[in-house]
């Protein structure tokens, strides 16, 4: 096969599988970029950051992050936690990133939770290269994370209307995320440990600091958890 | 923050993210068993990331004060009413996101 009709063969088979991602990035993407925007970042901050950070829910935490006290380790520790679910895609991957050269890096780069699903589930044809059809995926979610959230920060410097409350698309995306974790969930027990130590260590330590407590007691008592489990 | 400040700030969170990506891929480069330990908190650990991440929103609400959080509450309510009827993600955050926006914009 020609390398152009590898390209295309891949393409076409990619691009139905990113849209509904297209819908969800730009809506996601673009008020993102209108919140960086009415927190007072420049246009160049959503575009710097959707292209070189790519995980969605995290770039909305960065936001506060970045409004904050420069407190760099907590940075670096909440990212840790909130991406850590990707430790557990980077492993279901292991075996299908395999043999696909010098994508590979972009491929682990780019592994959001909506490229991970398509790439871990999709039914890649024979006549399709595997390699390349997980790439597109992979660079189209990527670009329309980026657009969305360029344009986001562009349109949003232009926009008259009233922002107040925007913000709650966090609040909202989260609820929403849990929600489908529990019912995909049959023991709720570490979504009791999560809400109950978080709510405990945020009345005990504080808004400011009461993240770091709350991630080493949940690794704590679903560890606790597991070793009962396993006495039982 | 200054400029410098912010562009750490940053560098740390791509830096943890890539980590979470790519460490997998260099501890199991091949046919490497993964821990029975680490299987588990694959299992288990993002629902307890998610109860925190939701807590971590709310983080700035206060009941004694102000609003009281009734706006978010609603909303929140809103969501997850919204879920469970059509199961859109895009049509829940979007629900709960315009009721949020009425609620401070014009009641609170």
């Amino acid at each position: 096969m020609k390398k152009r009709e590898i390209h295309r063969k891949a393409i076409q088979c990619a691009f139905p599988y990113t849209i509904p991602i297209f819908a969800g990035f730009w809506f996601l993407g673009i008020t993102y970029g209108i919140l960086m925007d009415a927190s007072g970042f420049s246009c160049w901050y959503p575009m710097f950051m959707s292209l070189t950070i790519f995980a969605g829910s995290m770039e909305f935490v960065a936001v506060n992050l970045l409004m904050g006290h420069f407190f760099p380790l907590q940075a670096f520790f909440m990212a840790l936690m909130i991406n850590a679910r990707h430790i557990f895609y980077g492993i279901s991957m292991l075996e299908k990133y395999r043999g696909t050269g010098w994508k590979k890096f972009y491929l682990i780069f780019g592994m959001c939770d909506e490229s991970f699903s398509i790439n871990y589930t999709a039914d890649i044809p024979q006549d399709v290269d595997r390699g390349w059809f997980m790439f597109y995926v992979t660079l189209f979610n990527h670009f329309y994370w980026f657009s969305g959230a360029t344009l986001g920060g562009i349109f949003g410097s232009m926009i008259q209307f009233n922002t107040e409350g925007l913000d709650f698309v966090m609040t909202a995306m989260f609820v929403v995320i849990f929600m489908e974790q529990w019912l995909k969930d049959q023991d709720h027990s570490s979504a009791f440990i999560g809400l109950a130590v978080s709510l405990i260590c945020l009345l005990v330590f504080k808004a400011k600091y009461f993240i770091i407590p709350s991630m080493i007691m949940i690794l704590l008592m679903i560890t606790l958890k597991k070793y009962k489990g396993e006495k039982q | 923050m200054t400029l410098s400040q912010q562009m750490i700030t940053i560098g740390c969170i791509v830096l943890a993210t890539m980590l979470t990506r790519f460490l997998p891929f260099l501890l199991y480069p091949e046919h490497k068993k993964v821990p029975d330990y680490i299987v588990y908190l694959g299992q288990v650990l993002p629902g307890a990331i998610f109860g925190m991440l939701v807590i971590y929103c709310l983080k700035d609400v206060r009941l004694l004060t102000g609003s009281h959080g009734i706006p978010e509450f609603i909303s929140i309510g809103v969501v997850v009413i919204l879920h469970l009827w059509k199961r859109q993600m895009l049509i829940s955050i979007a629900g709960g996101v315009i009721c949020f926006m009425v609620l401070v914009q014009m009641f609170f």
